[in-house]
């Protein structure tokens, strides 16, 4: 399987991963500095943990932490294999 | 005599700060709030081993010091010495929360840049073990420069240590220092705390398993909301059924006392006004404090538990329907207990429009004190019947309440969101701290600060109020034999039936209609009311208070009004303290003015649908 960057959103649950990049352009500068606050950043592993119903919020583990955030502001947020 | 040196306690949220505090200042806090915003102050004294007396202040918990909420604000002020009301503070506790290092980290890299004398308080040292995380102490304090002390707050460990190194801190005089750095950049301090927090940690192993376990079942898309609904449910039907044994203690106390009152008091103007003003009226509120206790109880350990959050992110989808998030849920839940504590936790929520939304919906959420209104109404008109196993109707009824006031909360709110409130939205990100055994301690102190205001209100508001509704409800009185009713004739009886005609087309009756009239001071109020109306029409001949309230109550109004009068409960802003703290938390009059105008149309419109529905449907 090759290494595809893939969007925080779309990740499959349970996948080990790392965040590659960050579209901070595509955030409000409020979502981008509690983003930043949580610990998101590139290098940073991540997993996608769970989903809420009906396109709900997506649950990660950043780093140690367990965050919330919508799928919206997940879409911003590019990953890679671990 | 110089005042204590002021110790500030700074950290992220879910660091344990608050059980940091309670260990250390034990039940001596004061609970109020800083002069011109609403963000709260807690404050208490702790002592040395030495025996010098500090003062501890807990500051809200914050990822960072950009002042983006009024919390933020207030955190950054009081540490550069510019918040009015604070004292500067001769030295900093930073709480972490030792299983998340590598985000924790940061915000303490940005505090020890300001200059002040500063001890870290590695918390929840335990979970950190359990983790599987060994974090070497003496080098993490010699990366941070400043003294480390593990700690468990909520089993009081490291208390010791941290008392020695917060006197080493303060150091003799205690002068009050003046942060004088300035907080670096985030990106660049964050990936500082990451190489730290790395540096430190012997040993590591994948995350929390617990967690991870338990939140599978509490986020599983299905399973989740389920649960979250069954934990609801049962919370109110605790409130009731629990709540039956302490009642009827406390009622039994109230005939005893008004039973002493009648036997040692000479008739007459003063025996009247204490049993029938003082003892039965605040007696009748007082009665309800094991339900509020209860409903107190469920929400501090569900909070204390991190369940809450938990609850927020099942929210979410559903309150971003109606323009809110989830972050809105936990203002709204405290706001089952009260409204004032939950429309000031909206200072947590940074979009000022969501903020305003859920500052204007709050008050729809049933609080405790509708507690007592539903509760007496319910109780005289509504048959303790068994729906299902397990299952009251009495119950039921009350689900019902509670579930028409959170529909009438969120379509207040889509509307609001698309009129005087529209634009903007936040989002939602937060953090999902650890699952953790609630410390009974906490609770208890949460429960007795709760227990305390409560019953301030019944010595002071409600006192008051229910004195001066007898007086007003007593005189002048009734000529001999004129075949008029007391209730009528009295001066709040003139005021009553100014009222009357505007509530009379939904149901309402002269008596409901003087029995609001107080309300607007405190809702419970109701109760003391009913009862001090309904007392003093039954004649001098009869003994006050033993009837019941609710045998009263059933000879006097038809199901359709009861039904009607719970329905106007549901919306009716009957708390001027709420609208007081709306006032302040908005700025102006405007949106306090608004509140009122708005719940009093919805509350009226209600009332009239029950009314009109059920007396079409013959009950």
């Amino acid at each position: 399987m090759k290494a595809v960057p893939v969007r925080l959103d779309q990740l499959p649950l349970g996948t080990a991963s790392r965040i590659a990049s960050i579209d901070w352009s595509d955030l409000a500068p409020n979502e981008a500095r509690r983003l930043r606050e949580l610990g998101f950043d590139h290098g940073v592993s991540i997993e996608a943990l769970h989903r809420g119903a009906m396109k709900g919020p997506l649950a990660c583990r950043v780093g140690r932490m367990i965050v919330a955030v919508r799928r919206a502001v997940a879409a911003a947020v590019i990953v890679e294999p671990a | 005599m110089n005042p204590a040196p002021l110790v500030a306690l700074v950290g992220n949220p879910n660091a344990g700060k608050s059980a940091l505090f309670n260990a250390l200042t034990g039940a001596r806090q004061k609970v109020g709030n800083y002069p011109g915003v609403t963000v709260e102050r807690k404050v208490g004294r702790m002592s040395l081993d030495d025996g010098r007396p500090l003062e501890l202040v807990d500051l809200p918990g914050t990822y960072s010091l950009d002042p983006a909420s009024p919390d933020e604000q207030v955190t950054r002020d009081v540490l550069f010495g510019r918040q009015a009301g604070e004292r500067t503070p001769s030295a900093l506790v930073v709480v972490v929360d030792a299983t998340n290092l590598d985000n924790h980290l940061r915000f303490v890299l940005q505090l020890i840049a300001l200059g002040l004398p500063t001890v870290v308080a590695l918390n929840m040292i335990d979970m950190a073990v359990r983790d599987g995380l060994e974090i070497d102490t003496a080098r993490l304090s010699a990366e941070l420069g400043v003294p480390v002390v593990p700690t468990v707050a909520v089993r009081k460990r490291g208390l010791d240590e941290l008392r020695v190194a917060l006197g080493r801190a303060v150091g003799g005089g205690g002068k009050p220092a003046f942060a004088s750095g300035e907080p670096g950049e985030i990106t660049k301090l964050q990936r500082e705390a990451r190489r730290i927090a790395a540096a430190v940690t012997v040993q590591q192993s994948p995350g929390n398993a617990w967690t991870q376990r338990l939140d599978s079942v509490a986020l599983h898309p299905v399973i989740g909301p389920i649960l979250l609904a069954a934990l609801m449910f049962v919370m109110f039907q605790a409130v009731f059924s629990w709540s039956q044994a302490p009642i009827e203690w406390l009622a039994n106390a109230q005939s005893w006392l008004s039973d002493t009152a009648v036997r040692t008091l000479p008739g007459g103007f003063v025996r009247s006004l204490l049993v029938e003003g003082v003892i039965n009226g605040v007696g009748s509120v007082v009665a309800f404090l094991p339900q509020i206790l209860i409903l107190f109880a469920f929400i501090l350990v569900l909070e204390a538990s991190g369940y809450m959050v938990r609850a927020a992110f099942l929210m979410d989808r559903l309150m971003s329907g109606v323009g809110l998030s989830g972050r809105a849920f936990i203002p709204l839940l405290s706001s089952f207990a009260c409204a004032i504590p939950g429309i000031m936790a909206t200072r947590t929520i940074d979009d000022q429009r969501d903020r305003l939304t859920t500052i204007l919906i709050a008050p729809l959420m049933t609080c405790s004190a509708r507690l007592p209104v539903y509760a007496v109404v319910i109780g005289a008109f509504i048959p303790a019947r068994r729906v299902l196993p397990g299952v009251g109707l009495q119950g039921l009824v009350l689900f019902c309440l509670y579930i028409a006031g959170i529909m009438g909360a969120m379509g207040a709110a889509a509307v609001l969101r698309r009129t005087v409130a529209r634009g903007g939205g936040g989002g939602f990100m937060l953090e999902l701290p650890k699952y953790q055994m609630p410390a009974w301690r906490d609770v208890a102190i949460g429960l007795w600060q709760r227990a305390r205001i409560f019953m301030r209100r019944a010595g002071t508001v409600i006192l008051a109020v229910t004195a001066a509704l007898w007086l007003l409800t007593s005189y002048p009185q009734v000529p001999e034999g004129s075949g008029l009713k007391q209730s009528d004739y009295s001066i709040a009886g003139r005021i009553a039936s100014v009222i009357e005609p505007i509530v009379r087309p939904v149901g309402f009756n002269h008596d409901m209609a003087l029995a609001i009239i107080p309300t607007m001071a405190a809702r419970e109020v109701a109760v003391s009311s009913l009862q001090t109306i309904y007392s003093i029409n039954a004649g001098d001949d009869e003994k006050v208070g033993q009837q019941r309230l609710a045998e009263r109550l059933r000879g006097a109004w038809s199901l359709p009004t009861a039904l009607a009068f719970l329905a106007w409960f549901v919306f009716a802003p009957q708390c001027l303290s709420t609208i007081a703290v709306i006032r302040r938390e908005t700025n102006g009059w405007f949106w306090p003015s608004f509140t009122l105008a708005y719940l009093f149309s919805l509350a009226w419109i209600a009332a009239g649908i029950t009314f009109w529905t059920a007396t079409a449907l013959g009950l």
